[in-house]
């Protein structure tokens, strides 16, 4: 427990890197890797409030949730990776922007 | 102000300028290292409040697994330099997001605590963990995890499966240049009956094989 920060500052930076990461979703439509990283940002974005939320609570339980969260995102970046090996392998490349390929 | 609050708004900072840096930085590689450090930054202020078991943990499985497997995959593929961002059109956007963000969580927080007006009880729908003093935080946890959320454990360890047999199917390819392979004891047992026949051809007349 820290002195003089109370449970809202926590829910405040938990707030600020959750904006950031899904401002990174549709800001980086060029580069999916930076997608998943943005994912990665809103993951522990989630861990951060769970912690908090447990240590202010004096409560285990959110700390032992965090646990499933990180397995959760563990495997959902391989599968992403996965996934966008897949998709390098098929367009050369990693723009998410169908728009070129959608006309005409 | 004490120097653990210090350190509290230092860490923070930190954490969320790498966070802006991951998404707004040109190249994909500087996006991985800051996202590293983001996580470490985040390890610190899980261990400054007290929860070191998942201090420890984030940086085995975020930054020594989970970065590194998108370090890997920045090094294999060949990306092209990100553009321009264009901050100004998203901004109603993310406020909305964060704004619906810190009411949700705000709403909740000053709800949870408050006894139903019909049936009298407080929210309290889940049992309350304790937090010991005297054991460490690792062992507690492990007091809990093993016990009660076995299920959930072994679930867990299930899906980490699922998704490892996932990510192997998804990028397994079927070999299609097949090695020649020579079959040794074939070549040794050609006799020159099979091989070889001699045909007298009549001129003009073709040999019809």
């Amino acid at each position: 427990m820290i002195p003089d920060i109370d449970i809202m500052h926590f829910v405040i930076l938990a707030t600020i890197i959750f904006t950031v990461g899904v401002s990174g979703i549709f800001m980086n439509r060029k580069n999916l890797l930076t997608i998943l990283m943005s994912i990665e940002l809103i993951f522990l974005s989630i861990n951060i409030n769970m912690v908090a939320f447990s240590t202010y609570n004096q409560d285990l339980l959110g700390q032992v949730f965090a646990i499933f969260i990180l397995v959760i995102a563990g495997a959902e970046a391989a599968i992403g990776i996965a996934i966008l090996i897949v998709y390098y392998n098929l367009r050369s490349g990693i723009d998410i922007n169908l728009k070129p390929r959608m006309q005409g | 102000m004490l120097f653990s609050t210090i350190l509290f708004y230092q860490f923070s900072i930190l954490l969320i300028l790498s966070s802006i840096f991951v998404v707004f930085s040109k190249s994909t590689i500087t996006s991985a290292m800051f996202l590293i450090f983001a996580f470490v930054n985040a390890s610190a202020l899980f261990l400054m409040i007290g929860a070191e078991f998942l201090a420890m943990l984030l940086i085995i499985v975020y930054v020594g697994a989970i970065a590194i497997l998108f370090l890997f995959v920045v090094m294999m593929l060949d990306v092209e330099a990100k553009k321009e961002y264009n901050l100004k059109k998203y901004v109603p956007v993310l406020s909305l997001v964060s704004v619906v963000f810190v009411t949700q969580i705000y709403i909740i927080l000053s709800n949870s605590l408050k006894p139903d007006e019909i049936t009298g009880k407080a929210y309290f729908f889940l049992k309350h963990h304790r937090m010991p003093d005297d054991i460490s935080n690792a062992k507690a946890i492990g007091n809990i995890l093993y016990t009660e959320f076995f299920l959930q454990f072994q679930l867990s360890g299930l899906i980490l499966f699922v998704a490892m047999i996932g990510a192997i199917i998804l990028t397994l390819k079927e070999s299609d240049n097949f090695k020649k392979v020579q079959n040794i004891s074939k070549q040794v047992f050609r006799r020159k009956e099979d091989s070889i026949e001699i045909i007298k051809v009549k001129s003009n007349k073709g040999l019809d094989v």
